[in-house]
């Protein structure tokens, strides 16, 4: 598939925002103080509300968009359309419940109303990853690999930011279960993601010349896909790169997302320091940038069957 | 990882090989089978390649209320177009028992469409009177959802008009009171010099491409995702019974 730069900023922004509000509500049950709970929930309502306006840079018609939370019953999209502002919303609630002191459900309002986002936050992880998880002949994608990984990919960036953000505030004693907590997730998500690629490697395609035709000869070719110069189809469905530059993205996604900020994360749990850790996010938040990019890229669509030949 | 089990589960009555869906939710939105059901036959034995279907195609197509079909580029080294139907040609077999395959492509107006539960606005859907598969230009977003969803890539984005577009079957032609009776068919059928092109109700057991499909062996492209194409192909018949 072509690799869709709205698509790509969006998922790993919001999913950094999601997996920052997971790590805040943890942070808020052990007790941590309001104020800077608040600033980090209004952080993950930014990062989702950018993801949010980098979506709409994939529509043909933005003006539009309303229109998507319609189909709810049969569409992921129109699921995800409703769940992302819920999110959204539920989060900058609780950022303003931290804040503000709000106890209308008693001295628990902000962890009833975290835990409301947490379930929210993995529901849009969920919608998200069946947008692509239910195209079953995108066969890359169609498996529940991908809905683990984009929960595991956004938690854990989500994660590192945190860590980052919580050695910034408290420095060294506080930050200590925020690092082994971005580690784990690190460590976590990477093994997810190479079991997807390893499925990816080992996928054999299912459709054929023979079977888009309908021809049984061994020997099938295209010798013209009927237009000079592309269309719609050769433009959608193909990376255009060559298979030099998706490996070296590949590597570039797993250097920068996990095996970096793996060894500057174990480096902070010995001497905790927050460039350090910003760094982690940093190089985590361009890994997975690279990441999502191979993740379309990898997925071959079997309408490229029909697009071969110019003439 | 329940809710996954669910929609399984609630679709067994139509579910595919296990290896083909991990994660099937895409279908569903045609439970009933449909009394009527329009389609193409195109029979690969006669199809000459001449690209008539595709010009007529798009000058019936651009023509019409819902706007042209965007060219980008018309006059530069590489035109690039919306068109609802391509001829491809293809080669079958090694030298010298090579044989040329014209291949005429366009929507399948599948029994049961993966594009179509996969719209978010509803802007895709498919008619039940007659099993046609649209899309409604005004509730289009422009996301491409559905054209991924396809497996045939049977959809383009007009790139003028920011929506998706496919064949019609010539809805606004085939009902259409002010043409002569004769004239109610696909411009791509009535454009075809050596009649490669049948339309008809696939779901009549007496109509014209039934017949064809049942005495002539037509079959459906990618069986293997069960999408139910209500178009079918003829197979090319001499060659392959002499080398098979």
């Amino acid at each position: 598939m072509h690799p869709a730069w709205s698509v790509i900023f969006f998922t790993v922004l919001a999913g950094m925002g999601q997996g920052f509000f997971l790590m805040l509500v943890r942070a808020d049950a052990a007790g941590a103080d309001p104020f800077a709970l608040a600033i980090g929930g209004a952080a993950s309502v930014v990062l989702m509300c950018i993801g949010l306006a980098c979506s709409f840079f994939h529509l043909g018609h933005p003006m539009r968009a309303w229109r998507a939370m319609a189909m709810w019953r049969t569409s992921w999209l129109s699921r995800e359309v409703i769940v992302l502002p819920l999110t959204i919303g539920v989060v900058a609630l609780w950022s303003l419940a931290q804040l503000y002191g709000w106890q209308a459900l008693g001295e628990k309002t902000t962890l009833w109303v975290g835990a409301a986002g947490v379930l929210l936050c993995f529901a849009l992880w969920f919608c998200t990853g069946m947008i692509y998880a239910c195209i079953r002949f995108l066969r890359e994608w169609a498996h529940w690999l991908t809905l683990l990984n984009f929960t595991l990919l956004g938690w854990m960036s989500g994660a590192t930011l945190f860590a980052a953000y919580w050695e910034g505030l408290y420095g060294a004693n506080e930050s200590d279960r925020a690092i082994a907590g971005a580690l784990t997730l690190t460590l976590a998500g990477a093994v997810a993601r190479l079991a997807s690629l390893a499925r990816n490697k080992n996928l054999k395609p299912l459709s054929t010349p023979q079977s888009a035709i309908g021809m049984k000869t061994a020997k099938l070719k295209q010798m013209s896909q009927g237009a000079t110069g592309g269309s719609f189809n050769t433009r959608e469905f193909f990376h255009g790169k060559s298979a030099l530059v998706v490996r070296n993205v590949k590597w570039i996604a797993l250097g920068l997302a996990f095996a970096l900020p793996a060894v500057l994360l174990f480096g902070a749990t010995k001497a905790p320091a927050l460039w350090i850790l910003v760094l982690a996010a940093v190089s985590q938040l361009l890994g997975l940038l690279a990441e999502r990019w191979l993740f379309f890229a990898q997925a071959n669509h079997p309408q490229n069957i029909y697009y071969q030949a110019v003439a | 990882m329940s809710a996954v089990m669910n929609n399984q589960a609630k679709n067994g009555s139509q579910s595919h090989s296990p290896q083909n869906a991990p994660l099937g939710t895409s279908k569903g939105a045609n439970e009933e089978t449909l009394a009527k059901q329009l389609a193409l036959v195109i029979d690969l034995n006669v199809c000459v390649g001449c690209h008539a279907c595709v010009t007529s195609c798009k000058q019936w197509n651009t023509s019409g209320s819902a706007g042209p079909l965007a060219d980008l580029n018309a006059y530069g080294a590489n035109p690039s177009g919306t068109f609802f139907n391509r001829v491809q040609t293809w080669e079958a077999g090694e030298y010298p028992a090579t044989e040329t395959v014209h291949f005429p492509k366009s929507c399948l107006h599948c029994e049961d469409p993966p594009c179509v539960p996969v719209c978010p606005t509803g802007a895709s859907y498919k008619r039940k009177e007659d099993g046609i598969v649209l899309v409604d230009y005004d509730k289009c977003i422009g996301c491409k959802y559905c054209a991924w969803a396809c497996p045939y890539g049977a959809r383009e984005l007009d790139e003028e008009r920011q929506v998706m577009t496919k064949c019609t079957l010539c809805v606004d032609r085939i009902y259409n009171e002010k043409l002569a009776p004769e004239e109610r068919k696909p411009a791509c059928v009535m454009a075809c010099p050596t009649g490669a092109r049948l339309f008809g109700d696939v779901k009549d057991p007496e109509s014209e491409v039934s017949k064809a499909i049942r005495e002539r062996g037509g079959y459906s492209l990618m069986p293997e995702w069960e999408t139910q194409p209500a178009n079918q192909y003829l197979p090319r018949l001499i060659r392959e019974a002499q080398e098979f």
